[in-house]
């Protein structure tokens, strides 16, 4: 095995995008994600990459869709506020059915918010963000090992898909360094024969669009789209189970929320209260069949969330409100301590 | 067991780098680590904080607010987290910067005047890797030769001439 290095969430994450072999790169400044243009600005001129601060969000956004458009893999990266303003192009590149990895490592918010770790974006990334119907697929690291392999994964699921994915991080996650295995990693690559680069020896011309005025046409466009969803979300659903043998009591939790939950997990463990808890990795799809499962044997559930209760919808839609749902949460950049999380629990076994 | 160590003091005292050094011990001793800054409004002037774990058990959450090891480089940093350092901890300040004395019977408490010390040592701005020394030999949380083959490890090529200046900080802190 590899040495392991010692890596920011941010570089582990841009190191990753270039290991899949994204060379196109656009983005513009915004804490707590700008170590990830950093790095791709040291990094890129040095393989023969394009590294490019746009003059705003939106514009990298549509530079990313140019560069997917032809063919490429390509990446941008923001922070929430950030993220906002690029959710037209978003919604264009799910309209085009463009393959890309979107990074949001989330701050504070609403509004220009703070600087601090959050994860009130989880509506945004999860439900749309831009207009029209379309999902991403929502990633949600918890490690800096994970920055690494999701973003690996990310740009193979957008691939093979064709849909634009995010990986949505926070402050945390982002900023704090850990161990990374960077060896032994499967890139896979993916042929694009709809590509808008040059007709060449083609009988017809590739050209990537989301407009039709037909709506009978567009219609369909979005009942192909849909059924490609329903794929994603019966292949490629994530999440982790920790101590959910015997739990009678389930935390749901994601990102930096799922570290803090774990400590306190296992010191209700240690005072023989029975807990565990299901982490998603996917946000969407979300494990809906896991929590359901789930629902079938715990008294109840506890959505640990950086926000005023956004996941907590998706725990009661997939449990169909069969068992109560309590939320233990922080928002505007606080993060709850194992403490708070822990008299949740102890509420909960009450 | 879990070292939970919460370096805290102004920016520019080097209060990442010397988290990020004992950090990268860690990794070379096989331990389970992380590294975090505060990246907040004080890491622009005020209090910068870095928070590391050292673990044998896989890292939770990484935020230290109750540190079994406190290092205070400054006056506010050190009233901050006096109370909140956990019973049988360690507290380690820099006492040419903070003349207060503290008591605590439930933890040992270090006092090293880093700052005259480096400035007596003709070693500007490493009070950080002198009070280090004196972590590591109290607290035995990475051993010497640990600490060294780190410190090479995250002075970059670019900056090897400060490599003997840091080792002779941790020396003095050590040694002290």
């Amino acid at each position: 095995m590899a040495e392991k290095v010692l890596m920011k969430g941010n570089e582990a994450l841009a190191e990753a995008a270039i290991v899949a072999g994204c060379r196109h790169y656009f983005g513009y400044p915004i804490t707590p994600q700008t170590e990830v243009a950093a790095y791709m600005a040291k990094r890129m001129p040095k393989i023969g990459g394009t590294f490019l601060q746009a003059e705003s969000e939106i514009a990298a956004i549509n530079m990313v869709l140019g560069a997917s458009a032809a063919g490429v893999r390509s990446m941008t990266s923001s922070s929430s506020p950030g993220i906002s303003l690029k959710s037209e192009g978003i919604s264009y590149m799910a309209g085009c059915d463009l393959p890309a990895v979107i990074v949001n490592v989330e701050r504070g918010g609403p509004g220009l918010g703070g600087i601090q770790p959050s994860q009130s974006d989880y509506y945004q990334a999860t439900k749309g963000g831009g207009h029209g119907d379309y999902h991403l697929i929502v990633l949600a690291p918890a490690s800096v090992q994970e920055m690494f392999s999701m973003t690996i994964k990310g740009f193979d699921l957008a691939d093979k898909y064709r849909m634009p994915l995010m990986i949505l991080t926070d402050g945390t996650i982002g900023q704090m360094m850990e161990p990374v295995s960077i060896d032994q990693v499967q890139v896979n690559t993916y042929e694009k024969p709809w590509a808008a680069c040059g007709r060449g020896n083609r009988d017809h011309r590739n050209i990537v669009n989301s407009l039709s005025l037909n709506a009978p046409e567009l219609e369909q466009w979005n009942f192909d789209r849909y059924k490609r969803y329903e794929i994603v979300k019966k292949e490629e659903v994530m999440y982790e189970e920790f101590m959910m043998e015997d739990a009678e009591i389930c935390v749901v939790a994601f990102g930096i929320a799922s570290r803090v939950s774990k400590n306190a997990i296992v010191e209700a463990r240690k005072n023989g209260i029975k807990v565990g808890m299901i982490r998603p990795i996917t946000l969407w799809p979300f494990p809906e069949e896991a929590l359901k499962k789930a629902a079938e044997k715990v008294k109840s559930f506890i959505s640990v969330e950086l926000s005023m209760g956004q996941m907590i919808d998706d725990i009661k839609l997939a449990i169909n409100c069969s068992k109560p749902v309590t939320l233990c949460n922080r928002t505007g950049g606080v993060i709850m301590s194992p403490q708070e999380v822990y008299e949740a629990i102890e509420k909960a076994a009450k | 067991m879990d070292n939970k160590i919460l370096f805290a003091g102004f920016g520019g005292q080097g209060i990442l780098f010397s988290g990020k050094v004992l950090a990268q011990a860690g990794l070379i001793d096989n331990k389970e680590i992380s590294w975090l800054p505060s990246y907040g409004p004080e890491m622009r002037g005020g209090t910068a904080n870095c928070s590391v774990m050292i673990s044998d058990t896989p890292v939770g959450s990484p935020i230290v607010s109750q540190p079994t090891i406190l290092i205070a480089m400054n006056k506010p940093s050190l009233f901050k987290y006096l109370s909140e350092t956990e019973s049988n901890g360690q507290i380690f300040y820099d006492s040419s910067l903070i003349e207060d004395k503290v008591e605590r019977a439930d933890v040992s408490i270090y006092e090293i005047p880093a700052t005259q010390m480096a400035s007596d040592n003709s070693l500007p701005g490493l009070a950080n890797m002198i009070i280090l020394g004196k972590v590591v030999k109290e607290s035995k949380v990475v051993s010497y030769d640990t600490l060294m083959q780190a410190l090479t490890k995250v002075v970059s090529t670019k900056h090897a001439d400060k490599l003997e200046m840091n080792k002779k900080a941790i020396d003095l802190g050590f040694n002290y």
